[in-house]
This record gives structure tokens, C-alpha cells and sequence, in this order.
């Protein structure tokens, strides 16, 4: 009920935006062509602008997946989270989300069909890939666009939310769906 | 900060390479990943464009300013650096009603024109002020409450029911939220002050 609540919401609240915007700017004399133009015009540059920090970016995750370097963290940090009961498998996507939207969601998907989409581990895969968001992408993309080159601690509070992420998602898992 | 971070990931990277006796991916990342850069962009220069061009007109109407001054005296405490009669906070909240709704699309560009207009109130252009930070923890802990793509993917795999991760993916979207919150909120008060920055 709620989930289909949801549904029509998010379906329509774009058409009555497009035309609640349209038809108020032109009631009020604004020529909704003109400034149209001017605003596209500014996203235009705006997404060029963005594509040196985020070839710097794709390159360097790239670099740290291809070669094997985050497999690696992988392996040294497996031995302290099964302690804490956590599952092997899920390492490298807890790792991977905060890098990469695209491979996290791969990792996911892999995740998904090899356990079944109705199991623990896929239960919990879903859940981490869709409670946060790429912080290095969003960093490079937002702070790109405007030309902030000192993030300060925006980083740090990035990265402590995915982690409050993925430890909730664990607990509430295990609470919801049992190991 | 980010230079020590891009230096670090890149010089890792190649040595983990060349140690594990697989130098040539260093070749492939480069090429994939600057490749992926320029497709990614390119894929966002149309919507990005068309939502900012909407958002002009509604700025141009007043809408953007008018919503700013009906949710300022919910949000203030959040980010009260933005005066009283400035246009960023209505794109603020268009921005994080986006990525509520799981308009990803749409959530970007206007969290570009927020940011354009943070922007508009900074002293030193190249460094980051609170309320840029407050406005990046709110979007990368990702607010979302239908997480469309998973729900897809669990169906395509053959789930019973796809879509039972809805309940867990809010409550741990929302501790997410509430963390990267509180880190940029405890910074803010006792990191060290802008001048110099919090490294």
C-alpha cells in the first residue's frame, strides 16, 4: 500500500513539475523559452566541466579494482570481520560501494544470483547497495562543477555515513531476516 | 586532501600491479576508466541540461526563491550560513526531494544548481564551505526511499518479493544519514575553522 503510495508519487510528480513550472513562470510574464535556453546553456558547461575530475577519478578506482589492490585489502581485513560475524562474501562490496556505483551495483547483482535474491547474503547485498550513495563520484561531480579543490571534511562525513550505512544494514538485517 | 587521496589510489594501484606480475591492467584501467569518465558526463549532459534549463525558469518566476523562504525556518538549523533571501535553500530541497522520490535523473542537476548557488555565497571560491559539506553528507548517505534498480535486479534473479528490502534499505538509509549528519555537524564546531581547512 505504502510501496504503491510511492509508486504513483514518484511517476507523477515530474509531468505536474514540468507543467506547474511551465504554466506559473508564464502566467508571471517570464518568456520560458529564453530563460529555458539560458539555464540549459549553463548545465551544458556544467557537465563539461566535470569530465577532468571524473576521468582523475574513474582512472584511480579503476587502477585500485584492475590491479588487485582492493582484492588484497580484501583478504587482510576477511579474518577480523568473521570474528565479528560478518560474512566473507559481502567484503568487497562494502568496500567497492563508496568507490563505484556501476561495479558496486555489478558486485550486487553477482551477489544476487549466486546466493539467491531470497537468501541472507542477497538480502543484505540489496540492502547495502541501496541504503547509501558513491561518495567519491558525488565529491568529484559536486565539488567538480563549481571548482571546490579543498572538500575539508566533507570526505570524512561521506565516508562515516556509508560505514553507519553498511553496520546498520548488517544489524537490521540480521534482526529482520535472521543469518 | 584530494590530492593526497588521487596520488595514494594511483601509486597502490600500480604497485599492486606490478607486484602481482600484471602490469598491463595499469594500460586498462587508464583507458577504461578515462573512457567511462567522458561517457558518464556525456550521459549527463542532457538531463542535466534540461533541468537546469527548468530550473531557470522557475528561479526566473520566483518559485525557487519563494520555497526557499517557506522551508528556511525548518531547515536553518542545517545549514545557517544561507541568508534569509537567497534562492539556495529552495534547491536544496527540490535536490533532496529528488533523491527521495528516487529520481536520480533529476536529483543531480539540481543538486549541480544548489551547489552553484552555495557557491555564489563563498569567500574563497576553492575551498569548501559548511553548507557545501552539510548538502554533500545529505547526498552521498544517498536519501532514497524506493531503491528502484536493486528491486529490478532482485526480480530479474527470480525473488518471491523483490521489493522486501524496501523497509530495511530506509532504516539503514536513514542511519547513514543521521551519522554523516552528525560528522559534518561535530566538524564543523570543533575541526579547525575554513582558513587552512579541516584536512
Amino acid at each position: 500500500m505504502l510501496l504503491k503510495t510511492l509508486e504513483i508519487l514518484s511517476e507523477g510528480t515530474v509531468p505536474l513539475l514540468i507543467a506547474g513550472i511551465l504554466l506559473v513562470a508564464h502566467w508571471r510574464g517570464v518568456n520560458v523559452f529564453e530563460s529555458f535556453i539560458q539555464g540549459a546553456q549553463e548545465g551544458f558547461t556544467t557537465a563539461v566541466r566535470i569530465i577532468p575530475q571524473l576521468v582523475a577519478m574513474f582512472v584511480a578506482i579503476d587502477l585500485l579494482r584492475l590491479s588487485g589492490a582492493l582484492d588484497l585489502v580484501t583478504k587482510l581485513l576477511n579474518p577480523l570481520l568473521s570474528l565479528g560475524g560478518v560474512p566473507p562474501d559481502i567484503l568487497p562490496l562494502v568496500l567497492t560501494r563508496p568507490l563505484s556505483g556501476s561495479a558496486a551495483f555489478g558486485l550486487t547483482v553477482d551477489l544476487i544470483n549466486t546466493h539467491g535474491p531470497d537468501s541472507f547474503i542477497g538480502r543484505l547485498a540489496s540492502t547495502m547497495q541501496g541504503s547509501t550513495d558513491t561518495t567519491f563520484y558525488i565529491l568529484a561531480v559536486y565539488f567538480g562543477a563549481v571548482g571546490i579543490k579543498k572538500p575539508r571534511h566533507a570526505l570524512f562525513a561521506g565516508l562515516m555515513g556509508d560505514l553507519a550505512g553498511f553496520l546498520a544494514s548488517l544489524y537490521i538485517c540480521q534482526l529482520a531476516f535472521g543469518p | 586532501m584530494l590530492n593526497r587521496i588521487w596520488l595514494s589510489f594511483i601509486l597502490i594501484g600500480i604497485a599492486a600491479a606490478i607486484l602481482g606480475g600484471r602490469a598491463e591492467v595499469v594500460t586498462r584501467a587508464v583507458t577504461e576508466g578515462s573512457q567511462t569518465a567522458v561517457e558518464t558526463a556525456l550521459g549527463l549532459i542532457g538531463t542535466i541540461a534540461f533541468w537546469m534549463g527548468l530550473m531557470r525558469i522557475a528561479e526566473d518566476a520566483g518559485l525557487i526563491l519563494l520555497l526557499a523562504r517557506i522551508i528556511r525556518p525548518f531547515v536553518r538549523w542545517l545549514f545557517p550560513e544561507v541568508p534569509a533571501n537567497h534562492p539556495a535553500l529552495g534547491s536544496i530541497l527540490l535536490n533532496m526531494s529528488a533523491n527521495l522520490l528516487g529520481l536520480g535523473n533529476a536529483a543531480t542537476p539540481l543538486g549541480l544548481k544548489a551547489m552553484a548557488q552555495l557557491q555564489e555565497l563563498n569567500e574563497e571560491p576553492d575551498t569548501a564551505t559548511n553548507s557545501m559539506c552539510t548538502l554533500l553528507a545529505i547526498n552521498t548517505s544517498g536519501i532514497t526511499l524506493i531503491p528502484t534498480l536493486v528491486i529490478a535486479a532482485r526480480a530479474a534473479a527470480g525473488s518471491k518479493n523483490p521489493a522486501e528490502i524496501v523497509g530495511t534499505t530506509i532504516i539503514a538509509t536513514c542511519c547513514s544519514t543521521m551519522a554523516a549528519l552528525t560528522v559534518d555537524a561535530f566538524c564543523r564546531h570543533w575541526g579547525r575553522k575554513k582558513p587552512g581547512g579541516w584536512r
